[in-house]
């Protein structure tokens, strides 16, 4: 009973999942610069469903049938409209002779459909029925993380490796070639992804079909392995689609099937630095990274002029541990906090908040580099390890107990790729526990007319899973009206993405931050709060893109909560 | 084919902010970071992409104290072949002409095919690629930004000229060529790569390994002389505009339309 309901359930679902592959949404089209399209295989794998069930309702409906003729009980309830229902209706006046032939071809035809489907079902989309419960048992559980070069190879031993990252297909570990398997081409990755929205030259879904088709191609069932060792950048994957990537992580999000991307995109970036296939735009910033631990080159002992203002105009000194002052709690600054003029409010905004709450902070000052997020995520991994020692030797040697950052970037990095430091936790997390211990007390919002979203950082949410704690933090401050937008939580979409990202010129029809500004606007917004100086970078450059300056603002939680310090 | 290119460590102009120091007689050091100089990165990008295309080698050649080796280091890791110091307290205070013949006296050592330098270096006044050239009696182009090496007789050279056109030489073999930044995209050189040829011996040249009197090198030998650092005034002519922003645009398409900014 239970099977005649769920084998008319899957007649239908296959019926309609055929007509919609025939009348294909654009979207799932497939662009010639990416393969072909395989909507026929697909068809015939539908088909042969559809054979299987229609088959099982005419052997069991035959048998109905002949039950019901010579006024035999019947063996099994039967419930009407169910495929063997229907069937069993058909075959009402056939005679008893003709029923048994129906009956025994019917046995022997779904027997050769069910054989011919298992036999192509490695081949295609389908084979995700096998391997994807595996794939789910295998998948890397350490999010915001990127996998280390090597598994087993320590970071004091990457030295020894020969040579880094992915190159050619087979240097991609065996999870990733069960990703490929695995991919049910389904495309919810490139529906979300935001390079792709704007135009990029990368789809998710690409990168796993393209290696899947290599991987039929280059290891053939019958017949030698073919052009093997084939270098993967120029062949199947373009430089400009790996280097589009904003590493924002909502392909993962969204893939039912927990696929990897990031950790490929990176393995392929490592495999480009390595080959010194870095673009132009990048070099400059990763040598002054390498030099002077900041992507602009600026001078190290400028890295706490932030301050300077702060001490200036309200009498806020910021303590320096580069000149031996002491604290309980680090302020993890990182590079554009420390040297953008616009993104020092952001700065200054929280030390402001700090010293409200009674926190004893420090920060670093030249002691301090890049936190390295980037640098890794783009592939430079020698060099987020000098980065990544230099910064947790001069927290270890600080003495401090815990950190505070209100750089998503930062706070992701120490968080989940730096190790033997003290807990990190972003300025949104305290900005919730000063306000509930009292610590901190706020006003009520300034300008109630306008209504307030909160843009989810990348690095913040879906990496970190910090959603409420922002939005908690905003809602503290009586009168705000926020609305959220319909992409919004795990959802978010990428500002343009930050560090090392903010100096590539990608190919793109717009900017990512465009899109974002118009979804604020579409959700009845007028002010944007983001929690990342990236993000404000983005959505601030966007609003004059736009046009929409005095129409829409953006500003940083930490800017918003200072203003309402009561 | 085998190339030399030469190469120089300077401070570098994106990652420093230079200043003249309060006696006028240096840019301030103290806090500077050095990095091979820009043009002479690209020479190096190409001398590579012709030895891989052509066959042959590539060695790189500095003049400069011994933290100059950080830069022959970072274009061996590039692909140069082999790289060659050339430090000695003599060569001290030496004018363009003065390292033109430190270079010299170590390329008519070897047996070059190429010899390629920078166009310029961001601390230098683009004199010694020509002077080498005078010296070697070679065939001399300068601000080159293509090359095609086709025979071992005889290569193609590219110019831009005014207006962006481009404009095509033949140059005999061996030559000097000045080479101009944007001939190509150089790779990139990570801290790994640096690494992997941190251990292979760099041979260090000194005056007299090089054959070279004392009279014509060093500061003693010099003809041109640094007397002064200064920063200039502020001259007049900057101008701001009013406006809407409407308005300043068109003011500022006017402008560069008619100081030749603008087609």
């Amino acid at each position: 009973m239970l099977k005649d309901v769920s084998a008319t359930l899957v007649l239908c679902i296959c019926l309609f999942a055929m007509v919609r592959r025939i009348y294909l949404p654009k979207r799932y089209q497939v662009p010639s610069r990416f393969g072909q399209d395989k909507s026929n295989e697909t068809l015939l794998m539908l088909f042969l469903i559809v054979f299987l069930m229609a088959a099982d309702m005419f052997f069991e409906g035959s048998f109905i049938s002949a039950q019901v003729q010579k006024g035999i009980g019947l063996n099994k309830i039967l419930i009407p409209g169910t495929g063997v229902w229907v069937a069993s209706r058909l075959l009402s006046q056939t005679p008893i002779a003709k029923l048994q032939s129906i009956y025994l071809n019917a046995y022997y035809f779904h027997d050769l459909a069910f054989f011919l489907f298992l036999c192509l079902l490695p081949f295609n989309r389908f084979f995700h029925i096998m391997t994807s419960l595996p794939n789910l048992f295998a998948m890397k559980l350490k999010k915001g993380a990127i996998k280390p070069v090597k598994w087993g190879v320590p970071d004091d031993k990457l030295e020894e490796i020969e040579s880094f990252g992915v190159k050619k297909f087979e240097d991609f570990t065996w999870k990733h070639m069960l990703d490929f398997y695995s991919c049910a081409d389904c495309g919810r990755c490139s529906d979300q992804c935001p390079a792709n929205a704007v135009g990029r030259p990368l789809s998710p879904r690409f990168i796993s079909i393209k290696a899947r088709e290599y991987m039929f191609k280059t290891y053939p069932i019958w017949g030698k392995a073919q052009d093997v060792d084939k270098p993967l950048i120029g062949s199947i994957y373009s430089e400009d689609e790996i280097w589009s990537c904003t590493t924002c992580g909502a392909c993962e999000q969204e893939c039912p099937l927990m696929i990897e991307y990031i950790d490929k995109i990176v393995d392929l970036r490592r495999g480009m630095v390595d080959e010194g296939m870095v673009p132009q735009s990048i070099q400059k910033p990763l040598s002054a990274l390498e030099k002077r631990g900041n992507p602009w080159g600026k001078m190290e002992k400028k890295r706490a002029d932030w301050t300077k203002v702060l001490e200036k105009e309200n009498g806020i000194k910021v303590n320096l541990i580069e000149k031996g002052d002491a604290a309980d709690t680090l302020y993890f600054v990182d590079s554009i906090t420390s040297y953008d003029d616009r993104m020092q409010d952001i700065a200054r905004a929280t030390a402001k908040i700090l010293t409200a709450a009674g926190i004893n902070f420090g920060i670093l000052g030249s002691l301090e580099k890049d936190s390295g997020n980037e640098v890794r995520r783009f592939g430079e991994e020698m060099l987020f390890q000098d980065l990544k020692s230099n910064n947790i030797e001069e927290i270890k040697n600080s003495g401090v107990k815990n950190i505070v950052t209100a750089d998503p970037h930062a706070y992701n990095a120490l968080k989940n790729e730096y190790n033997d430091i003290p807990p990190i936790e972003h300025i949104s997390q305290t900005i919730v526990k000063s306000v509930k211990a009292g610590n901190i007390k706020l006003k009520s919002i300034e300008d109630a007319g306008k209504i307030y979203t909160y843009h989810d950082p990348c690095y913040l949410g879906r990496h970190n899973d910090v959603y409420d704690d922002p939005r908690e933090a905003i809602d503290a401050i009586p009168g705000i009206k926020r609305v959220d937008m319909e992409k919004c939580r795990d959802r978010s979409f990428c500002c343009g993405g930050g560090g090392l990202m903010l100096f590539y010129e990608p190919e793109e029809e717009q900017r990512m931050s465009v899109l974002r500004v118009e979804m604020a606007k579409n959700a009845g917004a007028n002010v944007i709060i983001t929690a990342c100086p990236f993000c404000l970078v983005n959505m601030e450059d966007a609003i004059k893109v736009c046009g929409m300056e005095g129409k829409m603002e953006s500003i940083d939680l930490a800017e918003l909560i200072e203003k309402h310090i009561a | 084919m085998d190339i030399l290119v030469c190469i120089k460590r300077v401070p570098d102009t994106a990652e420093n902010e230079i200043s003249v120091n309060s006696s006028g007689s240096d840019i301030e050091r103290d806090d500077l970071v050095y990095s091979v100089n820009e043009w002479d990165n690209y020479a190096v990008e190409e001398a590579i992409q012709i030895r891989d295309k052509v066959g042959g080698s590539v060695t790189v050649v500095a003049v400069g104290d011994s933290e100059s080796e950080d830069v022959l280091r970072r274009e061996m890791a590039m692909g140069a072949d082999k790289g060659i110091l050339l430090s000695d307290d003599a060569f001290e205070g030496s004018d363009g002409k003065g390292l033109a013949t430190i270079l010299k006296a170590e390329i008519a050592k070897g047996k070059y095919d190429l010899i390629l330098t920078g166009a310029q270096a961001d601390d230098g006044a683009g004199q010694v690629g020509g002077m080498l050239a005078a010296m070697l009696d070679l065939p001399f182009a300068s601000l080159v930004n293509l090359i095609e090496a086709s025979d071992d007789k005889k290569i193609k050279i590219g110019r831009e000229i005014a207006g962006g056109q481009q404009e095509i030489s033949e140059i005999d073999l061996p030559c000097v060529l000045s080479i101009q930044t944007g001939i190509n995209e150089p790779r990139y050189v990570g801290i790994r790569g640096i690494r992997k040829v941190a251990s292979v011996e760099i041979p260090v040249r000194g005056a007299s390994d090089l054959g070279l009197n004392q009279d014509s090198i060093g500061a003693a030998a010099a003809k041109v002389s640094r007397v002064d650092y200064f920063t200039p005034v502020l001259g007049k002519g900057a101008e701001i505009l009013e406006g809407s922003i409407d308005e300043k645009v068109d003011k500022l398409v006017e402008l560069l339309k008619s100081k030749g900014g603008i087609k």
